[in-house]
Formats: structure tokens, C-alpha cells, sequence
């Protein structure tokens, strides 16, 4: 037994890596809808879920619980099998973009074998463009589903939610070039450490700043590739419908959700990691007393949990709340206690915390801006986005040119 | 390793099942994505050779029919849709006298 | 039987299960769907022969673009199951028979050229992109940019065929 284990344990720790992967970003897909329906609820003046749980923090178990319990139709005249496969193949695509993303930059050493955070080996030459093979196939997923339902309305969401699909896909991969020939490699961990050459610059060294014609494309780009607001018009319920998904109910229909919001938290981590240091920390190197900071941000918000919870109506929250904030203090606490570990978690700490900002911006963008028609979608993707992006390069192009002269002499 | 045999013997698999395809198939669109096999089935063969050689001249020249074979399927599809257009079918055998 | 030489059965089973379904399926989208799974597993080739950003190139341009085009041609043009006609159904049995002939003696002859195309060592040392990107622009330019040109034709001919009668 222990040989078995010794001699495939790179496949056994990957599987392991791949499992506990899939739970983390299940769980997060779960309450990014609470934070999404909170959030967007507040922008509007209102409550938001409050009553299944303190804060409403249990209603994502109460929607899970609904789309099992839900009657599942298959409506007369599909073609089964497509019908089937098409959400299949949109949650599959989207779980496996996740893969590639590397959470962190120091292995952990663990029975003699390194293990990187993040499941794609570390020296995977070609990361970025295996995330847009991903992403492109991403297409099927909706043009099936919208074709083999066999109705009008999904099909036209269906065609029109692939064109846009496409046609931003364009724009997305040429907004890139131009990080790409900042970084001079493929690879996710590369184009990080090509963004720590001045450690002593902390944020002003960030891909932002050379390439904001850039960030801007792919941010936009990128909200019209996953079907978000302003550009989620062939999903809409005042629309058609609910475009594509009419048909779908309670179990495929959460299958196209979680892929949708799962290749929301891929953006988001691609835009952190290309555009804003990854897990750099915003601070120079040589303050090293911010070496705290995670673990401050972390104690404070566990004593307003905890003071929050003590003040709360339902014994419930009475309850749950502090027990909370003490395990979110705790950690904050362990955190200061041991350096080691405090010099571990730093990476993770910061590129968590842009990934979450990116992912309220998201959610803010939904609330707050009304939809593009589609004539309107489809122009501004052809005839403002793509020029830009190539102007981008060209640009950089020239830039990076102008430097190798000026420093030869 | 896998002997570089064992690639073209399946890219002459792939190739003889995309002509069987082309034969035998009625409609347009799959005789036109038979040919879009035996292309990928050539695509095989080069970077098979290109491993056994040990330079890239074949995985440039897939690069290259990758391209013709996306410009082709562009123009051949423009070229189905007048003929589903005009002939109400996309039936081959309908399609065989120049008269309407 | 090693791990690369399973996986090469693996991949090369998919391939070939995927373009027999595309002959035998009736309807034009489930042959589609049947060539998807051939081009992707041949991008797992493509990877386990060290070629790299080819199979990337493959799965964006020809399993993302190309298929998707056919995709949604087959969809906007409302194709349904294909009808044979006697003629034809008799024509597929010589058929099969003189296809396994041809793809048998092409196998055939490889199979028979030990020296020449047996394994040799991989393309190593510089990777598969940098070494491309430096013969597509450097060796390969010329072809490279007729090749936009290509493009660009294609576009317009797709565009001007696909149009609208102005009546």
C-alpha cells in the first residue's frame, strides 16, 4: 500500500488537489449568489435575503436545496442527447478553467514532494492560451442548449448569446498581447514575476499602469464573454424570455448558473493575475511591517462579526455569528503568532483579496448600469473594442522597441 | 514513447474514414466536415514527422493548414447557405443539374 | 504497456470512435458534435507529442471557431435528418471495402519503413512556441502575411456571399 502510494503519489496528491479545488469553488459559487443578491438588493435600496439565516447567509443551502427538489421537464421534441450534454458541457468547461490558475507561489513541502497551490504543473509553457481554448469552446455550451430545445426564444438567445460570444472572444485575446509581451511567456507565474522586477515600487509596478488601454478591453471583454450585466441581453427576463435556458429546469438550469458564476470568479482571477501583480502585495518590499496587514484586516473583521452577532434579533444569529468571528479572529491570531506561517499565507492573502474586489466591481456593474441592446453590443464589440485592442498593441509594440533602444545606449 | 509508426498509421485511419465519409454522406454540411477530417488527419502526419525529425517546419506548416482550412470553411459555408437558399435542400443528389 | 503509450490508445480510440459516429449518425449535428471530439482529442495528441501550442491553436481556431461556424450554420439553416436515396445505400458497401484498401496499403507502406520514421528524440530543448514564433517571423514571414491577405479575401467572399437579394 505504501508503495502504491509512494510511486503515483504526484497523481494522488493532484486528485486530492482537484477534489478539494472543486469543493472550495462550489462553495464559493454558492455564496457569491448570496453576495450577489445582498449586494445588488443594498445598490437598490432594499434588504436583500435576511430571513433564512443571520444575514440571510443560509439562503444558498435553501437554493440548492430547491433545485433538487424541483420537478425536472423535458419538454417534447428535443433531441435528447444534445439537451442533456449542452449544461454538462458548460459546467465541465467552466470547472476546468479553474485548473490553470495558480493560487500561490511557494510549494508546500508535504512527504517529500513539493506541492504547488494551483493544480496546472508550475512550468505549464503555454497557461494563458490553454485558458483561452477553454473559454472558446465555452460557445457550444450556449448555442446547443439554445438550439435543442426545440422553441423559438432559446433558439434566438441560443445564436445571439453565441455571436456575442465570439465576437468578444476577439477582442479578449488581442487585449492580452500586450501583457503577454511585457511578461515574454505564456505562463500565469511568469507574467507575475515579470511584474516583481521593482519590488521597491509595490502597486506602481503593476501591469495596470503600462497597459490600462489594455485592462480596460479585457475587463469589458470579458463581462460581454461571460454574459454579465450590461451585456446579458440574451439571458434577460424582460428579454426573450430568459433566452437560452427557457427550457431548462431546476438541476440544468443550476448547472448553467454555476458555470456562469464560476467563469465570472475566472475572469476575475485572470484579471488580477495579469493586470494587477497577482499575489504581489501593493506595498514596496521594504515595509515589512505590512507583513501584518492580512492578519489585521482579518482580526478586525472578526470582532465586527463578533459585535454584530451579539446585538443580532434571532437567537440563531446569537449563536452562529460570534462563533464566526471568533474563528475568523482566531485566524487572524494565528496569523501573528507564527511567522512562518504568516510568511506563507501572504500570496494567497492578497491575490484572494483582489479577486474578491473584482468580483464586487462585477456585481456592483449589475446593479447599477442598464443593458446594451444587442445592434448596440455587437457594434461596440466590432468597430470600438478590437481597434482598441489592437491600437494596444501596436502601441506596446512600439514602446517596448523604444526602450531596448534607448537602454542599448 | 510512441513510435512515430503508430501516428500515421492513425492518421491513414482517420484520412480513409474521412474519404469513406465524403463518398458515402448525402448531406452538404457533413460532406464538407468529411474534408475538414482529412485535413486533420494530414495535420496528424506533420507534427508526427516534425517529432521524428526533431525541427518545426511541421508544426509551421500546420499553422499554415489550420489558416487555409479556416478560410476555406468560411467561404464553403457562404457557399451552402445560397445553395440551402436557392434549392430548398440540402440533399447532394438534388443538387447535380446546373437548371434550378 | 507505459503510461504514454496508454494514453496514446486512449486518445487514438477516441479519434477514431468519434469519425466513425460522424459517418454513421443521420443527423448533421450529432456528426458535428462526433468531429469535436476528433479535433480535441487530436490536440491530446498534439500534447503528448511535445507540440504545444499547436494543440492550443487547434482547439481555438478549429474546435472554437471553425466548428462553431458549422454549428451554427447547422442550426440557422434548420438541417434535419439526411435521407438516402437506393442508389446510394447500395454504394456503401464496395465503398467501405476499397477505403479499407486504400487507408490498409497507406498503413501498409509506413508500417514497412523501419528506418526512416521510427521514434527519435524530442524537438527538446527550446520550447515549441518560442521556436515557431521565431520561424514564422523570421523563415516563414512572406507566407505568413499572405496568409492575412487570405483572410481578409475570405472574409469579404463569406460576407458577399451570404448576403441578402436587394430586391
Amino acid at each position: 500500500m505504501s508503495t502504491f502510494l509512494s510511486s503515483n503519489a504526484e497523481l494522488i496528491i493532484t486528485l486530492v488537489k482537484i477534489v478539494l479545488l472543486l469543493f472550495i469553488v462550489l462553495t464559493v459559487n454558492a455564496y457569491l449568489t448570496w453576495f450577489e443578491r445582498k449586494v445588488v438588493a443594498h445598490i437598490q435600496s432594499r434588504w436583500g435575503p435576511h430571513r433564512v439565516g443571520p444575514h440571510g447567509l443560509l439562503q444558498p443551502l435553501a437554493d440548492g436545496v430547491k433545485f433538487l427538489f424541483k420537478e425536472d421537464p423535458t419538454p417534447a421534441g428535443v433531441d435528447k442527447f444534445v439537451f442533456y450534454l449542452a449544461p454538462l458541457l458548460a459546467l465541465a468547461l467552466a470547472m476546468t478553467s479553474i485548473a490553470i490558475i495558480p493560487f500561490g507561489p511557494d510549494p508546500i513541502h508535504l512527504f517529500g514532494h513539493d506541492v504547488y497551490l494551483g493544480i496546472a504543473p508550475p512550468d505549464l509553457n503555454i497557461g494563458i492560451l490553454a485558458l483561452f481554448a477553454i473559454t472558446a469552446l465555452g460557445v457550444y455550451g450556449i448555442a446547443l442548449a439554445g438550439w435543442s430545445s426545440n422553441s423559438k426564444y432559446p433558439l434566438l438567445g441560443g445564436l445571439r448569446s453565441s455571436a456575442q460570444m465570439i465576437s468578444y472572444e476577439l477582442a479578449l485575446t488581442m487585449s492580452v498581447v500586450g501583457v503577454l509581451l511585457l511578461a515574454g511567456s505564456f505562463n500565469l507565474r511568469d507574467i507575475i514575476n515579470a511584474q516583481a522586477h521593482h519590488p521597491e515600487l509595490g502597486i506602481l509596478g503593476w501591469n495596470v499602469w503600462p497597459q490600462i488601454l489594455g485592462f480596460i478591453c479585457f475587463f469589458i471583454a470579458a463581462i460581454a464573454e461571460t454574459n454579465r450585466a450590461p451585456f446579458d441581453l440574451p439571458e434577460a427576463e424582460s428579454e426573450l424570455v430568459a433566452g437560452f435556458h427557457t427550457e431548462y429546469a431546476s438541476f440544468k438550469f443550476a448547472m448553467f448558473f454555476i458555470a456562469e458564476y464560476t467563469s465570472m470568479i475566472t475572469v476575475s482571477c485572470l484579471c488580477s493575475i495579469m493586470f494587477f501583480g497577482g499575489w504581489l502585495s501593493p506595498f514596496p518590499a521594504s515595509w515589512t511591517f505590512t507583513h501584518y496587514v492580512p492578519s489585521v484586516i482579518l482580526i478586525s473583521f472578526g470582532l465586527w462579526v463578533i459585535w454584530d452577532g451579539i446585538r443580532y434579533e434571532t437567537v440563531f444569529g446569537k449563536i452562529i455569528l460570534p462563533a464566526a468571528g471568533t474563528v475568523i479572529t482566531a485566524l487572524g491570531a494565528v496569523f501573528i503568532l507564527f511567522p512562518g506561517v504568516n510568511a506563507f499565507i501572504q500570496a494567497p492573502f492578497w491575490l484572494l483579496l483582489k479577486i474578491f474586489i473584482f468580483l464586487f466591481v462585477y456585481v456592483w456593474m449589475r446593479g447599477t448600469l442598464p443593458r446594451f441592446r444587442y445592434d448596440q453590443l455587437m457594434a461596440f464589440g466590432w468597430k470600438l473594442l478590437l481597434p482598441v485592442s489592437i491600437v494596444n498593441v501596436v502601441l506596446t509594440s512600439f514602446a517596448i522597441l523604444a526602450k531596448m533602444q534607448w537602454g542599448a545606449k | 514513447m510512441v513510435p512515430t509508426n503508430y501516428y500515421v498509421i492513425l492518421s491513414a485511419v482517420l484520412f480513409g474514414l474521412g474519404v469513406f465519409a465524403f463518398v458515402f454522406k448525402r448531406n452538404i454540411i457533413t460532406i464538407f466536415m468529411s474534408i475538414e477530417l482529412m485535413l486533420n488527419a494530414v495535420n496528424l502526419a506533420f507534427v508526427a514527422f516534425s517529432r521524428a525529425v526533431g525541427k518545426l517546419d511541421g508544426q509551421v506548416f500546420v499553422l499554415f493548414v489550420i489558416v487555409v482550412a479556416a478560410a476555406e470553411a468560411a467561404v464553403g459555408l457562404g457557399i451552402i447557405i445560397l445553395i440551402a437558399r436557392n434549392r430548398q435542400s440540402l440533399n447532394v443528389e438534388r443538387v447535380d443539374l446546373l437548371k434550378l | 504497456m507505459t503510461a504514454p503509450l496508454a494514453v496514446f490508445f486512449v486518445l487514438a480510440g477516441l479519434a477514431v470512435i468519434g469519425a466513425i459516429n460522424l459517418i454513421l449518425q443521420k443527423h448533421p449535428i450529432h456528426s458535428a458534435l462526433s468531429l469535436i471530439v476528433v479535433m480535441v482529442a487530436l490536440a491530446g495528441l498534439y500534447l503528448l507529442m511535445g507540440a504545444e501550442f499547436v494543440a492550443a491553436v487547434q482547439i481555438i481556431v478549429y474546435g472554437g471557431a471553425i466548428m462553431v461556424l458549422f454549428v451554427l450554420v447547422i442550426m440557422l439553416l434548420n438541417a434535419g435528418v439526411e435521407e438516402h436515396t437506393s442508389i446510394s445505400k447500395l454504394a456503401g458497401v464496395p465503398g467501405l471495402l476499397l477505403v479499407a484498401a486504400l487507408a490498409g496499403f497507406i498503413a501498409a507502406t509506413i508500417a514497412r519503413s523501419t528506418d526512416v520514421v521510427q521514434a527519435a528524440q524530442q524537438t527538446g530543448d527550446m520550447s515549441s512556441t518560442k521556436g515557431i514564433s521565431n520561424m514564422l517571423f523570421r523563415d516563414f514571414v512572406y507566407p505568413f502575411e499572405l496568409t492575412s491577405f487570405l483572410i481578409l479575401v475570405a472574409i469579404m467572399g463569406a460576407v458577399v456571399l451570404a448576403q441578402r437579394e436587394k430586391s
